[in-house]
């Protein structure tokens, strides 16, 4: 017994452990997700935070001694960024040939995503910090943070609220667009990744890399747009 | 691979560069999307297998979510009481903006005449 605890100490310790255990979390989900054939409420994201938010309540381990491990993965989410750059230039005939159609859904999609939060929340009687937190939602977590820090909202709380919403988005958006049915993919990858920025991109390109494209562009172009939107309408829509 | 990561990792450096420098409201990554974007437009000399490799690492995107989802998971106290209606915020909200911006999306390309685009055109490339 007590060489399992000095094991758990050395273990504990060092990044290894929760390295691995998000990596085998994930490789799990990918299973389940492929198994479920790629059922939108069979999600990765989600099925894997499960499995290791489990792990970490059932060991005790409190979460900047599982960041240590996990870090690594969380660190490549910036050359993935740039990587978007791949699929953009294979594309860039369908991207291009889309410009305009893709502003025109940016600007209106943006001001909806802003506006619907803010006014969804005084219908349902939140107060003005929920408000400012809810604002910037759809945008991904760095610009997200960055502009609640600007307007007076908790960035802590516009985080978990950005995290919640690229998942809420991953999981709805292919069943509702069957539900309109749309069949253009663009339209629905740029959909996913304007409203659910990363988590939303990532599913989409699980559909397909045509809708990937679209969403990673969408990401980039609404956290852009979600900055300077969000001080104009905050003024507008809350004082 | 390698090579490849590598190049990657450089156009995140240099993006992180100008972004402090000249103090955008951009994270750099993003900066550093835009420097590989030109330089494969421009048919710079990049390793070869700098594309091959980029597709891999989005094909495991969500993978990448995973740490900052457990890290929701620890702080779901910071909803509060208002957690449940939070939440409907959240998801009711954002399939207004799903809604709103796919059918424009796709009311603009019909209006212009622009051909759908079929879920898997990979053929083309």
């Amino acid at each position: 017994m007590t060489d399992l605890v000095n094991l758990w100490v050395y273990l504990s310790g060092s990044p290894l452990l929760w390295l691995t255990a998000t990596l085998t979390a994930y490789v799990v989900a990918e299973a389940i997700s492929a198994a479920c054939k790629r059922h939108p409420l069979a999600n990765p994201v989600l099925i894997a935070v499960v499995l290791v938010s489990g792990l970490l309540l059932a060991s005790g381990t409190p979460y900047p001694a599982y960041f240590a491990g996990a870090q690594f993965v969380h660190f490549l989410l910036g050359p993935a960024t740039v990587a978007l750059a791949v699929p953009l230039v294979r594309h860039l005939p369908q991207v291009r040939r889309a410009l305009v159609p893709m502003l025109v859904a940016l600007a209106a999609g943006s001001f909806t995503a802003i506006a619907s939060a803010v006014l969804l929340a005084r219908a349902f009687g939140l107060d003005r910090a929920a408000m400012l937190a809810l604002a910037p939602k759809s945008s991904t977590a760095a610009i997200a943070m960055g502009i609640a820090e600007k307007t007076g909202g908790d960035p802590a709380l516009t985080a978990v609220l950005v995290v919640l919403t690229g998942i809420s988005g991953a999981i709805i958006v292919t069943p509702l667009m069957n539900a309109l049915r749309l069949k253009n993919y663009a339209a629905r990858g740029f959909a996913a990744g304007l409203a659910s920025h990363g988590i939303g991109t990532a599913r989409a390109f699980q559909v397909s890399p045509l809708a990937g494209t679209f969403a990673g562009i969408a990401l980039g172009l609404n956290g852009l747009l979600t900055a300077l939107l969000v001080p104009v309408l905050l003024r507008w829509l809350v004082d | 691979m390698l090579a490849a990561l590598a190049s990657l990792l450089l156009c995140q450096l240099a993006g992180e560069a100008i972004v402090r420098a000249a103090t955008l409201p951009v994270p750099g990554p993003v900066v550093g999307m835009m420097l590989l974007f030109l330089l494969m437009l421009l048919r710079a000399p990049l390793p070869k297998e700098t594309g091959d490799t980029a597709e891999e690492l989005l094909k495991h995107l969500s993978l990448l979510f995973v740490p900052a989802g457990v890290g929701v998971v620890q702080n779901i106290s910071l909803l509060g009481d208002t957690g449940l209606r939070l939440l409907a915020v959240v998801v009711l909200g954002t399939v207004i903006a799903l809604t709103v911006t796919a059918l424009t999306f796709a009311g603009v390309a019909r209006l212009m005449r622009i051909d759908d685009a079929a879920p898997n055109d990979d053929a083309m490339r």
